[in-house]
């Protein structure tokens, strides 16, 4: 045993078994990709920034039954009601911490009326930490801007839910 | 007393209980909507399904069947199952399953049980059936699509409030329940068809979509809009009161509670005081703490005893008023009052200031004589105690004072205190009833007592008793109705003028007159507005209100659901308030403010806790040692004998929905003034 160690020491073979496999690669396809010109590929469960969602006639879905906030592991989500002047429930806040948000996902789950939403965006990164407190404002506008992509996404998952 | 087996266990259960109530003695859980303790038997929402032998091999409701001797129940077959499943799916068809936007959400028997009973998904296509939202004023919030026609509020509305403006017109799919002439629900008592309603068809007015009860930190204390001192549970969410339901507790409120009770918890919210303030070349500016305690001190430097004089409000605790009374005796003031609406109150035989039969002692009387007093308005959950004792019958009313309804039919026999003259004598037709009676109850009102002779009515009153038998081994029928919350505790501390002292009357003429330059009202505002002269004010309380708008120094305390206190009720029934939130901002308890100021006078009170403040309040008046346990009073004389002269009696609270500080300073109760007017249907 002691005799073919020494032997494969001296003749380098783990050297070039190594460097072989350097070269293997070297003449592969590249994974890497052109970040941020350049973007892989997205799950349509992806879990990334939320957004609250509006019908298409431009009403605000969401109608204050804070099961998401009930189910937020990570307490993120604070929400307060009041009637609104026609009667209905709404929220008269809708505040998520981005920084407590784990992003499991329960809070799109739990949504009766597909409101709150994870969307595709993940490119929300911040200069200040007061930035990643939203408010409701913030998210109906990321639903207003994801809004498309965002039903596809529901769409192509909904047979399997 | 029957024998049956639920599920092989054998129980023995009381003659005349049902087998629902067989099967509750046995552990066993029975689902019902229909069904409710308090409240008559109506057997229509079929939940309740269990299996009985002997007996139709069907199911049968359990609500409805009279527990009998060899019966075998099985409440967990698989018929029984099945029924229930079938129940639960009928139910459902016409239930809209709207819980997301439901405020029962979360506290929804038929979401409860639909989780035990219901089905996956339904197998109704049809159409379901909507139905109108009814009005029933601004307390209650309908969505009568959610109705499942359980009849809890029908039967609550006829039964225990005394009002016959619910019912159901229409019947099976198309029936509806309605006001009839789609007006507000006129009761006190409204709120509690909230609490009955088993699904989210009345909902709460004020509470709508606020919170969740998951979100909600539950504190169990008592009530202090009104004498009776009902058991409620304060629901608080942060620092804020979101709400007050009631609490059972037999032998006060059974679970009921007045409107007033539950609705004025936003008065909370409004016109707190949060700060120390200061009045300053006529205008009121925030001071510290150490400021306002400052400007005291100045003033009371080398002042007499005897130009000092201090009357207590209507929500005061006792701890707190115990305290002051301490400070005052320190400083030589003999000058103290609790009774701020003037009432001759004797302070010095129990017996005469507590209502001694006991709200639970109602339902034993068979005769009532009510004297300048209206129940209704002035303690809407012992009026229910009345009805519900009339309405087991037997039982004869007469009423002294201004004719109202009271809900339930009594004789009328007069508005003025000569009456009772006429009824003591034997004149009057009504002496007939008292004499026949075996448990006889006198009720004395304050609008009986708080006028120019109200000692001597308050005398007439225990003429009255000792004639016809109400005070006796086991049973006393003299009671006076309090419409204060804090009037027994003071009576109990002896917060009344000691020797050389002025009564109300007294204290404000002093202030007119000039021979008293300093008055401390603690949480005392019904009088503020007539306080005249130059005199000192020191306001202590939690409102910015009558008394506070009159003060020259501004104390910010603490309401009673900031507070840990004792309170003792109309029956000298001694309960516990417990702390639900913090006091606003600077405020702090009352006790802790007295005390505090207490050494910056040099008088310092010998306790900086508050088990050492009840230690000693027990030691000096060892009637606060029992909680919730009233002893009976010694029958001592009371009283002062004299002519009464021949002016009706008034009315003690002009408008049962503003009371108090609280109260006026309530949105939902100042909306309730204008739907409803001053308290019950006139």
């Amino acid at each position: 045993m002691e005799l073919i160690r020494s032997g494969r020491a001296l003749l380098l073979s783990e050297l070039v078994s190594g460097l072989y496999l350097t070269l293997k690669y070297f003449f592969r396809r590249k994974v890497t990709i052109n970040y941020p010109y350049e973007k892989g590929p997205l799950s349509p469960r992806f879990r990334g920034e939320h957004a609250l969602r509006r019908y298409p006639n431009g009403e605000e879905r969401c109608i204050a039954c804070k099961l998401c906030e009930a189910i937020c592991p990570a307490q993120a989500i604070t929400i307060e009601a009041e009637p609104r002047a026609d009667g209905s429930r709404r929220t008269t806040r809708y505040d998520i911490d981005m920084t407590k948000c784990i992003y499991c996902g329960f809070c799109e789950e739990a949504c009766p009326v597909d409101a709150i939403v994870e969307g595709p965006n993940f490119e929300f990164a911040t200069e200040t930490r007061e930035e990643l407190f939203y408010n409701k404002d913030r998210l109906l506008a990321n639903g207003d801007r994801w809004e498309e992509q965002i039903a596809r996404n529901l769409a192509s998952d909904a047979p399997y839910r | 007393m029957p024998k049956l087996k639920v599920d092989g266990i054998e129980v023995e259960v009381p003659a005349g209980a049902t087998v629902l109530q067989a099967c509750e003695f046995a552990g066993k859980e029975i689902p019902r909507f229909c069904y409710h303790e308090r409240l008559s038997i109506a057997g229509n929402c079929r939940m309740c399904l269990v299996e009985v032998s002997p007996g139709p091999p069907k199911p049968q409701a359990s609500c409805a069947l009279p527990a009998m001797d060899n019966q075998e129940i099985r409440t967990d077959s698989d018929m029984v199952r099945q029924a229930r499943h079938g129940v639960m799916e009928f139910l459902l068809i016409n239930h809209p399953l709207d819980c997301p936007i439901c405020d029962q959400g979360g506290e929804c028997d038929l979401q409860d049980q639909a989780m035990g009973y219901g089905h996956h998904s339904s197998r109704f296509a049809e159409n379901k059936r909507a139905v109108e939202d009814k009005d029933m004023g601004p307390l209650i919030k309908t969505v009568m699509t959610r109705c499942i026609h359980c009849t809890r509020c029908v039967r609550f509305s006829t039964e225990v409030a005394g009002v016959n403006e619910l019912g159901a017109l229409g019947r099976g799919e198309t029936m509806e329940i309605t006001t009839y002439l789609e007006k507000a629900l006129a009761s006190e008592l409204s709120g509690n068809v909230i609490d009955l309603c088993p699904v989210g068809a009345l909902t709460s007015g004020p509470y709508a979509f606020v919170s969740r009860p998951w979100e909600l930190t539950r504190t169990e204390t008592v009530d202090v809009m009104d004498a009776v001192g009902s058991s409620i549970r304060v629901d608080t969410r942060g620092s804020d009161v979101l709400r007050v339901l009631p609490r059972t507790h037999e032998e006060v409120n059974e679970e009921w509670i007045s409107d007033k009770t539950r609705f004025a918890c936003d008065g909370l919210k409004r016109q707190r005081l949060d700060r120390p303030y200061l009045r300053r070349e006529g205008r009121l500016v925030p001071v510290d703490w150490q400021e306002a305690f400052d400007a005291i001190a100045e003033r009371l430097t080398g002042l007499a005893g005897e130009r000092i004089a201090a009357v207590v409000g209507d929500q005061c605790d006792v701890e707190s008023m115990f305290a002051l009374k301490q400070l005052m005796t320190a400083l030589g003031s003999p000058h103290l009052e609790c009774r701020q609406d003037g009432a001759r109150l004797d302070p010095s035989a129990r017996a005469g200031y507590l209502f001694n039969t006991t709200i639970a002692g109602i339902e034993s009387a068979d005769a009532i004589l009510l004297a300048g007093t209206n129940p209704r308005r002035e303690a809407p959950v012992l009026n229910a105690r009345i009805r519900k004792r009339w309405l087991a019958g037997g039982l004869e009313i007469g009423l002294v004072g201004q004719h109202h309804d009271l809900s339930y039919p009594y004789r009328h026999l007069g508005d003025t205190p000569d009456v009772l003259s006429r009824i003591l004598e034997g004149e009057h037709a009504f002496a007939e009833v008292l004499r026949r009676a075996g448990s006889p109850m006198l009720v004395l009102g304050m609008a009986a007592l708080a006028r120019e002779d109200g000692a001597a009515v308050h005398a007439l009153g225990r003429s009255i008793a000792e004639t016809f038998g109400m005070v006796r081994e086991g049973w006393n029928g003299f009671n006076v109705l309090h419409t204060a919350a804090s009037r027994v505790g003071a009576l109990d501390v002896g917060f009344v003028p000691r020797a050389g002292g002025r009564d109300l009357a007294g204290i404000i003429g002093g202030m007119a007159d000039g021979s008293l330059n300093l008055l401390w009202l603690l949480g005392a505002d019904e009088i503020a507005s007539d306080l005249p002269g130059d005199t000192f004010v020191v306001y202590q309380g939690h409102h910015g209100d009558r008394g506070a708008h009159r003060a020259d120094v501004i104390l910010p305390g603490a309401a009673y659901t900031e507070k840990d206190g004792l309170y003792v009720n109309t029956e000298g029934r001694v309960q516990a308030g417990i702390q639900a939130a913090f006091p606003p901002g600077q405020a702090r308890e009352d006790w802790r403010i007295i005390r505090a100021l207490s050494e910056r006078l040099g008088h310092r009170l010998e306790y900086d806790s508050l088990g050492d403040l009840r230690r000693a309040l027990v030691a000096a008046h060892p009637v606060f040692a029992a909680l919730d346990r009233p002893r009976p009073a010694e029958w001592l004389p009371f009283g002062t004998g004299g002519p009464v002269d021949t002016t009706p009696f008034g009315s003690a609270i002009a408008n049962f929905y503003m009371t108090d500080p609280i109260s006026r300073c309530s949105a939902v109760m100042a909306e309730c003034t204008e739907v409803f007017g001053i308290g019950e249907a006139a």
